[in-house]
């Protein structure tokens, strides 16, 4: 079967629209001073020109998700019952100009929830259904460095199809077998012949990228007996800077720490999972007042450690990073987690 | 540059910490650098990437720093004091007076994200070179809001100064013409404005954060579970709750260094709102924020009878 298709530029609304038949469609929309992924209509103006802000991650995994909805009642011997209502959740989620490190998020994440001897229903059912075209990148953004992490400006593991934008239009791959779904022939031509366009593309994205990264070329995970890792001055010489928000975990692709919680009404309720963000003081709060990370340092400390030593470490030395370059471009204070990870890997200071 | 390095040096063998500034990860971006051993000042900067308040460091500090600030972050300094939230003898202000900084959020826009190689300022216009080209731009189109409307260019409160003082021609009603025009449009308008903007938040809470005069921090009530103001969920209720309490809590207390905005990794223009509220302080109570560290902000007290507020009145 026929794997490559070429999409010539006029006819992009026409296929966004057939391919919103097929399911929810999400596509990167400029939302003012923003570019976030949203349901397509009709005339949406669809951003492809630069990295969207916000990754895709809640198409999958939304931000925060009623897990059940809860009733209190009574039975007719006046007992206390609970009315539990479940989720149903079988819509067919279409996600079109992702970046590829956007994809590779999902790859961490995956091996979270559903690579597990307990998958998460919620998130596996999603991701199941779920179909993703990853839009190459021409040229390197603020912060990027994917190579640096094993992935690429064309790479494509965790999509199921890769969009390369050529001059008269967008040359289509199917990756899996679920890229498929982005193969409409009603639309697109046959695209073999584009193939070496794209080759030159690739090439010349990631000249561009590696010469941006200069010396900051291949970051290893952490070896766990990194001894800065450890050195509270390290972190305090480092991390001074950091305001502790959590901006840098809620536009990461890779991060997935949630918190559960029952909003209740009088009578009726519901439980809701949502992000959290480890760089929040209230995360790793116990019940008794206690606090393991109480202060940013050893928050931060986490942060690192868990994308480049521990995480590594449980799955098979892959790093929890994608290299996307979000929490580099928009921090309020510039705090580059590969400086760090860098400063981390050198021999300590005497 | 060689005069900040010699103030910072001088700083220095005082207090052993300088907050100021370093060049960032690229060309168009400085980060906050704590100067903690002499080796670490030939790094530090000042330019027009310099956008950061230094001051929201300060409440948290154990120990005594020096610090840089521009004319409009002075005020933070002196809100501080009011608020006695630190102390004179604990900070040694570096005062830069200020020509304007620039937006660089607009810049990055500007340039559709690409990563910026290199950048080159004479006189009124700046050249920014990213990976794929080379771009050409009027610095006053890329000045940040804030500054287009400044009226303390110069710091208000100081121990060393550098620079040149810079005048400034802006009055009162020019830097709130903005609020007083969006007030004017239909209420159906500015709902639906701000019900866009808010449902952009991801409640990331770098604008709380990087806001010097939020000092609650761990403390804020838009994330404890006891009392239960906001729910974990994002739905719009749950943002604008967080937000209007953001404002309301800064009520005669923002200086409008413009930290929440610039924060913003979404872009809402949160700080409207406090200046919307600044407006009434100072209709209400004659009163602005950070300008004499004698001053008492309006919310830290209150008379028996204000002479603005009508409705005690029998």
């Amino acid at each position: 079967m026929e794997r490559i298709g070429f999409l010539k530029k006029e006819k992009i609304e026409e296929y966004l629209q057939s391919l919103s038949k097929k399911g929810e469609l999400y596509v990167p929309v400029d939302v003012g001073r923003a570019v976030k992924f949203e349901k397509y209509l009709t005339g949406s103006s669809i951003c492809l020109d630069r990295p969207p802000t916000l990754p895709p991650k809640s198409v999958i995994y939304p931000q925060s998700e009623r897990l059940f909805k809860f009733k209190f009642k009574k039975d007719e011997g006046n007992v206390d019952l609970i009315e539990i209502e479940e989720v149903e959740d079988t819509k067919k989620r279409i996600i079109f100009g992702a970046r590829p490190c956007d994809s590779a998020g999902f790859s961490v994440i995956d091996n979270v929830f559903i690579q597990t001897d307990t998958p998460d229903v919620y998130y596996e059912r999603r991701r199941m259904n779920s179909f993703i075209a990853a839009k190459a990148c021409d040229k390197p953004s603020a912060g990027c460095f994917c190579i640096a992490v094993g992935g690429g400006p064309f790479d494509d593991s965790g999509s199921d199809a890769l969009i390369t934008e050529l001059e008269e239009g967008y040359l289509i791959e199917a990756k899996t077998e679920k890229g498929s779904l982005f193969l409409d022939w009603e639309l697109i031509e046959p695209g073999d012949d584009h193939l070496e366009k794209k080759l030159k593309k690739k090439e010349e994205s990631e000249r561009l990228l590696s010469e941006y990264l200069g010396e900051l070329k291949k970051i290893e995970p952490l070896d766990p007996k990194t001894e800065s890792f450890n050195d509270e001055n390290f972190w305090k010489r480092h991390l001074s800077k950091c305001i502790s928000c959590g901006l840098c975990t809620y536009l990461c692709p890779t991060c997935y720490c949630f918190n559960i919680t029952d909003e209740k009404k009088i009578f009726e309720g519901e439980r809701i999972r949502s992000w959290d963000s480890c760089m929040f003081f209230h995360f790793t709060l116990e019940a008794s007042g206690h606090n393991p990370r109480p202060d940013k340092f050893k928050r931060f400390r986490n942060r690192v450690g868990h994308k480049f030593m521990f995480y590594p470490e449980k799955y098979s030395q892959l790093i929890a990073c994608c290299g996307c370059g979000r929490c580099i471009r928009f921090c309020p204070v510039s705090v580059d987690i590969r400086e760090v990870v860098f400063e981390l890997q050198k021999p300590r200071r005497v | 540059m060689v005069e900040l390095k010699e103030k910072i040096s001088e700083v220095f063998r005082d207090t052993n910490l300088v907050i100021c500034w370093r060049e960032g990860f690229d060309p168009i971006h400085a980060t906050p650098h704590f100067v903690r051993e002499e080796s670490q000042i030939e790094d530090s900067i000042f330019n027009l990437f310099c956008v950061h308040n230094l001051c929201v460091y300060l409440p948290f500090l154990k120990e005594k720093a020096g610090i840089l600030v521009k004319g409009c972050d002075s005020r933070t300094l002196i809100q501080f004091l009011q608020e006695g939230l630190i102390r004179r003898e604990d900070v040694v202000i570096i005062g830069i007076s200020c020509r304007g900084i620039i937006d660089v959020g607009k810049l990055m826009r500007e340039v559709l994200y690409e990563a910026v190689t290199g950048v080159s300022i004479d006189g009124d216009s700046i050249k920014v070179k990213t990976v794929s080209r080379e771009r050409e731009f009027q610095l006053t189109s890329l000045l940040a809001d804030k500054c287009k409307i400044c009226r303390y260019p110069n710091p208000l409160i100081y121990d060393h100064l550098i620079g040149e003082p810079v005048e400034s021609k802006v009055s009162w009603d020019m830097a709130y013409e903005d609020i007083r025009e969006f007030e004017k449009k239909p209420l159906e308008d500015r709902l639906s404005f701000w019900t866009k903007e808010i449902g952009k938040c991801i409640r990331c809470y770098a604008c709380r954060n990087a806001c010097p005069l939020c000092i609650c921090r761990d403390r804020c009530i838009a994330e404890t579970r006891d009392p239960h103001f906001t729910s974990q969920s994002v739905e719009l209720k749950e943002k604008f709750m967080f937000h209007f309490i953001h404002a309301v809590h800064l009520a005669g207390r923002c200086v409008e260094c413009g930290e929440c905005e610039r924060a913003c990794p979404v872009g809402i223009p949160v700080k409207m709102m406090k200046k919307k509220i600044n407006l009434e302080m100072k209709e209400l109570f004659d009163y602005e924020t950070g300008i004499n560290v004698d001053d008492k902000p309006p919310m830290y007290t209150f008379k028996a009878e204000e002479e603005k507020i009508k409705e005690h009145e029998l």
